[in-house]
């Protein structure tokens, strides 16, 4: 009865998760980005060393097993991809901070008002430019320019997550199981690499933050905050 | 001695022959375009400052004309991936903006409640989504989860996506940050954070049980590790 419910479970609702490879955070997380060069794995953005600093890095292409492939992971020059900085609350972006790949170097564009907003993009030529050289895996390269900080290249995923174990918890497979404890679980992306591309900012280049957004439904307390988020696009 | 005098002569071949890049061989750091702000073209510049092998392009020599369309989006860490439930449905965020997200709401709503329902049956009981910790209903959650999907970063204190230690939520993303067992938290730890903590008989829901393991948080920018070698 109870073997029977778990596979009623599983065929109704579960089907339809355990049909998706899961992969969290936004590494591969969509069929049609899956794999390809505009995959964004994460996001990342927090204080610097200098406190008057927010860092902000994107990781891509996810899932780089370490030695030749992870050698052999490029940018794509088509690709661009921005960090997005609304300082007014209406998670409109206000500000970019463009990355894309010429040659062996990335270029930064920004932070600048962007022409547009939206799903289409230019770059932001006539915004402040910096060129740092892509790193490899043994050559770190970094550039500076107008108190801002800039790096592109390979790096260890810093993401942790039992991503087994979350496939079989969500798909009800180990129902009524889950996860599992300390020592036992493992974390599938200990030994794999990215592809990263990190910027420092002085927050004032970024303007003032809004209202945090987690008041308008009650939590309190909250600081000021931006509303951050970065976008991979692809030149048509 | 040797040592001193092989680096001695390489660090003079590589000022006489105004290469910008010179590898000290001894700890990896890089002499970054020493000769592209001189105001003189020289070495193997295409221009004065520029061009060459070390040099940024010429101007107008590179090409960032045409328009880029959004393929990939992301804001807080997992919400595509564990929210939107089938694979059109992942597309589709992809290529939304944040600020036009209202039609999602109500599969994020059911998607969650989908992942109780796996235990419910599992048990055999009822298991809905109770409010979480931050006193969010499902409606509410799945609606900052679908309308609201980007980092809050607070240019001022600490950053973090939530810190036990201070208490401090959603002022960011911080690299050690275990945002795995926030959500996992928020998704099933209910009014207390401990619904589903794996005591008392229930399934562990609220850790998947790792944590950053051997990583090292605490390099200066750009703040990552080197890439791991085989």
């Amino acid at each position: 009865m109870r073997k029977t419910k778990i596979f009623g479970a599983i065929s109704g609702v579960g089907l339809l998760i355990l049909a998706t490879v899961f992969i969290a955070s936004d590494h591969i997380d969509a069929p049609a980005v899956a794999g390809t060069t505009t995959d964004i794995a994460d996001l990342y953005a927090f204080e610097g060393d200098n406190p008057n600093n927010t860092v902000l890095i994107a990781t891509v292409q996810g899932l780089l097993v370490p030695g030749i492939v992870t050698e052999n992971a490029t940018f794509d020059e088509d690709v661009l991809v921005e960090f997005n900085i609304d300082n007014t609350g209406d998670f409109v972006e206000d500000l970019v901070i463009q990355a894309i790949k010429r040659g062996d170097s990335m270029y930064f564009f920004g932070p600048a008002q962007p022409a547009q907003t939206g799903l289409s993009s230019e770059v932001a030529t006539f915004a402040d430019r910096t060129a740092v050289k892509i790193s490899t895996v043994d050559d770190v390269q970094t550039a500076s320019n107008n108190g801002m900080s800039f790096f592109a290249g390979p790096r260890r995923d810093p993401f942790f997550f039992d991503f087994n174990r979350f496939n079989e918890v969500a798909s009800g497979s180990v129902a009524p199981d889950g996860f599992l404890p300390p020592g036992t679980a493992s974390d599938f992306f200990a030994d794999l690499n990215v592809l990263a591309i990190a910027v420092e900012v002085p927050n004032s280049m970024l303007g003032s933050a809004p209202t945090h957004v987690g008041e308008s439904v009650g939590i309190t307390n909250l600081p000021p905050a931006y509303n951050v988020w970065v976008s991979a696009k692809r030149k048509q | 001695m040797k040592l001193y005098n092989i680096r001695f002569i390489m660090f003079t071949l590589c000022a006489s022959l105004l290469f910008v890049q010179c590898d000290d061989d001894e700890n990896g750091n890089v002499i970054v375009q020493e000769t592209c702000d001189d105001g003189i073209q020289n070495g193997d510049e295409d221009g004065v400052d520029c061009g060459g092998s070390s040099c940024e392009p010429c101007v107008g020599t590179l090409d960032f004309s045409g328009t880029y369309v959004q393929e990939d989006i992301a804001g807080r860490p997992g919400v595509n991936t564990v929210f939107s439930g089938a694979d059109n449905v992942k597309n589709m965020f992809n290529i939304s903006v944040v600020s036009d997200r209202a039609s999602f709401q109500p599969t994020f709503e059911e998607t969650l409640e989908d992942y109780h329902d796996v235990y419910g049956d599992a048990l055999m009981t009822t298991i809905d989504y109770e409010t979480n910790i931050l006193g969010l209903d499902a409606p509410t959650f799945t609606t900052v989860l679908a309308q609201f999907d980007a980092l809050q970063v607070a240019p001022d204190g600490q950053t973090t996506y939530y810190d036990p230690g201070t208490g401090t939520v959603l002022t960011g993303r911080a690299l050690p940050d275990d945002v795995i067992d926030v959500s996992l938290t928020l998704m099933f730890g209910g009014t207390t954070g401990t619904r589903f903590d794996g005591n008392n008989g229930t399934p562990q829901l609220t850790s998947d049980g790792v944590d950053s393991g051997d990583r090292d948080f605490t390099l200066p920018f750009p703040y990552l590790e080197s890439p791991i070698q085989e």
